[in-house]
């Protein structure tokens, strides 16, 4: 199967993504300021931090939500001030929402249908008489769509409309669709928060999955610590903002600005 | 069966269930005194009971002719409903322009044929204008208002319409046109069935717009429903945030929306063109679509066109047979009337989506 990420030769450690010295604000509101870090390619790269960090602040940079008012990001050696989010995806950014941002409308297939939409090249006309290259197209990325149900283990819930979901499989079809997108990057912005610890353990293993099987670089936001260190290859801590940590999760635990932004300090 | 049971499974219903019940029972007693000739004919609750079923009964030919005309009316009004919901499907925009693009449309076809055009290219450059329009009115007006408070948008397209107005007249005048059904191949005259005893008269460009409607209409559902525009029109119908996660590009999306409302807007234009004429006057019909909206739901595209169809059928139903009572003219209103009737038992219209908060 040609997964999320394509079939190029992973190389761990070239840098996928850099964020050079992004401040961005809001009228008065700093929301980041000057942060710097890097994501190397096939890592799972965690963004932590307290609420009101700018983790979220962050990942809408790097796909386009957010234009920062300084500083540069490079994607795949290219660098850019401004992106358009549906450049981002164009450019191999795929990426989840803090709330579940799904087509509530759609069934559960049509979600991640949708998120083939960029791979589909198919003319106009043809769609239109369902006919000849169209039907062929169709069929091969609903082949490539069905797969990635039945990764996620949602073959019951393939034509339920999402918006009748429970929460833990809405965010299931959230990260579908953004497996339909073959992304180079896959932002997950707390893939599991309101979940229970079953669901927990399922998200964390899809996402192990993820990344083993397809090499998918992935960046994520997460609350919960176990979570956070289980997973990841190396851990940013942002405060008000601002990079405080950098490093393996290891390190980051033993950080003493990070336990103090995290259980507060004496002043 | 317990005693708890057995009250279970006893028909409930509420008062308001009881109220209608009363309220029916009563209409049945006083038809049936009617029809016993207990009741003086030229009393008012006769008048309006049970005198204009009487003359549906007595003259069919005349009830029948009421109905098509209601219909073709009614096709008219889920033309110009159907552009408003494909625009506010796709961009949450309530597009109060929608009825001079009618105008403006009809207009630019017109308009152009006078200057010497031949009338298929005049078509063919009148579409091309509405492609011009959405290009725009995406760059011009949505772009920069994107994610402002959606009274702001409908504000903007009060803009629209008035920019149409003067740009219209100052290129073609203000002057009534004709439309030029003979140059567009549309049928002329009028078919006379002989049924029930009597003639109907069916109009051929009545049947025309009928069918036209029925084509476009089935047209738009499939695009909608099978390809990969359609997908992504729903997509960011439901979530722009997330359309754009995926790679879809709003501005793209709006021009396809505006251009097909546009589309549609020309249909109607030539339709409702050639049964009066072209001039200003035309885009108050645009009111007319607010009542098939309530009816049908602002969101859903089958509830545009049952919801014209029925706001047709019913005014001029309730104008030939009601009308006369009040002295005629009830046609201007009742089509609100109808609407608030139907909005006390479906708040969320007829095929609205039922809006249920997770709290």
């Amino acid at each position: 199967m040609r997964g999320p990420g394509g079939d190029k030769a992973v190389v761990a450690g070239d840098v996928l993504l850099a964020v050079d010295a992004v401040s961005l604000s809001f009228g008065g509101v700093k929301a980041i300021t000057d942060v710097s870090f890097d994501i190397r390619k096939g890592e799972i790269r965690a963004i932590i931090g307290p609420n009101g960090a700018g983790k979220t602040s962050m990942l809408n940079v790097i796909n386009g939500f957010y234009h920062p008012q300084q500083g540069r990001i490079t994607f795949k050696g290219t660098t850019r001030v401004k992106m358009r989010p549906h450049v981002a995806a164009s450019q191999g950014i795929a990426r989840t929402f803090q709330n579940v941002a799904l087509f509530k409308g759609m069934t559960t297939l049509d979600n991640i249908m949708a998120g083939r939409t960029l791979k589909m090249r198919g003319s106009f006309f043809w769609q239109l008489f369902r006919h000849g290259p169209a039907m062929d197209e169709e069929i091969a990325h609903r082949k490539v769509v069905e797969e990635i149900i039945d990764f996620l283990e949602i073959q019951a819930i393939r034509k339920t409309p999402v918006g009748k979901l429970p929460y833990g499989l809405q965010k299931r079809v959230e990260l579908g669709r953004a497996l339909a997108m073959e992304p180079d990057l896959l932002l997950l912005d707390e893939p599991m928060a309101g979940m229970n610890l079953e669901e927990k353990e399922d998200m964390s293993r899809f996402i192990l999955d993820v990344n083993n099987q397809y090499g998918t670089t992935i960046a994520l936001i997460e609350h919960d610590m176990g979570v956070v260190m289980d997973l990841s290859d190396r851990v940013v801590v942002l405060e008000y903002g601002r990079k405080i940590a950098d490093g393996t999760p290891k390190e980051v635990k033993s950080n003493q600005q990070v336990i103090d932004a995290y259980l507060g300090v004496s002043h | 069966m317990s005693a708890i049971e057995a009250r279970e499974t006893r028909l409930h219903l509420t008062t308001g269930a009881w109220a209608w019940l009363a309220v029916i029972a009563a209409l049945l007693l006083f038809v049936a005194a009617s029809m016993a000739g207990m009741v003086d004919p030229r009393s008012i609750p006769y008048l309006v009971i049970v005198d204009p079923f009487v003359q549906m009964a007595q003259a069919p030919d005349l009830f029948v002719q009421t109905i098509w005309e209601g219909l073709v009316s009614g096709v008219l009004y889920a033309l110009i409903a159907l552009g408003f919901v494909l625009i506010f499907k796709a961009s949450g925009v309530f597009n109060f322009a929608q009825g001079i693009m009618v105008v403006f449309s009809a207009l630019t076809l017109v308009g152009l044929h006078e200057m010497g055009v031949p009338a298929p290219l005049a078509l063919l450059l009148a579409i091309f204008v509405m492609f011009v329009l959405a290009v725009v009115v995406e760059r011009v007006v949505l772009r920069p208002l994107v994610n402002q408070p959606d009274i702001i948008l409908f504000m903007a397209t009060f803009g629209i319409t008035y920019f149409l107005i003067g740009f219209g007249e100052l290129i073609f005048g203000g002057n009534p046109k004709q439309m030029i059904t003979d140059q567009l191949y549309l049928p002329k005259g009028a078919i006379d069935l002989k049924i029930l005893g009597g003639f109907v008269s069916l109009q051929k460009i009545d049947i025309a717009a009928a069918l036209i409607a029925a084509v476009m209409i089935a047209l738009l559902a499939f695009f909608f429903q099978k390809t990969r525009i359609g997908r992504a029109l729903r997509a960011v119908a439901d979530s722009h945030k997330a359309a754009l996660s995926v790679g879809i590009s709003l501005n793209q999306i709006w021009v396809i929306v505006w251009f097909t409302a546009g589309i549609v807007a020309l249909v109607t234009g030539i339709m409702w063109g050639a049964r009066s004429d072209v001039s200003f006057a035309l885009s108050t019909i645009a009111l007319k679509a607010l009542p098939v909206l309530i009816l049908g739901g602002f969101t859903s595209v089958p509830g545009a066109i049952v919801g014209g169809l029925i706001i047709g059928i019913g005014e001029k139903v309730g104008e030939f047979y009601w009308g006369p009572l009040v002295g005629g003219g009830i046609e201007s209103w009742l089509a609100y009337f109808i609407a608030l009737g139907f909005l006390m038992f479906r708040p969320q219209g007829l095929f609205g989506e039922k809006i249920i908060e997770r709290i």
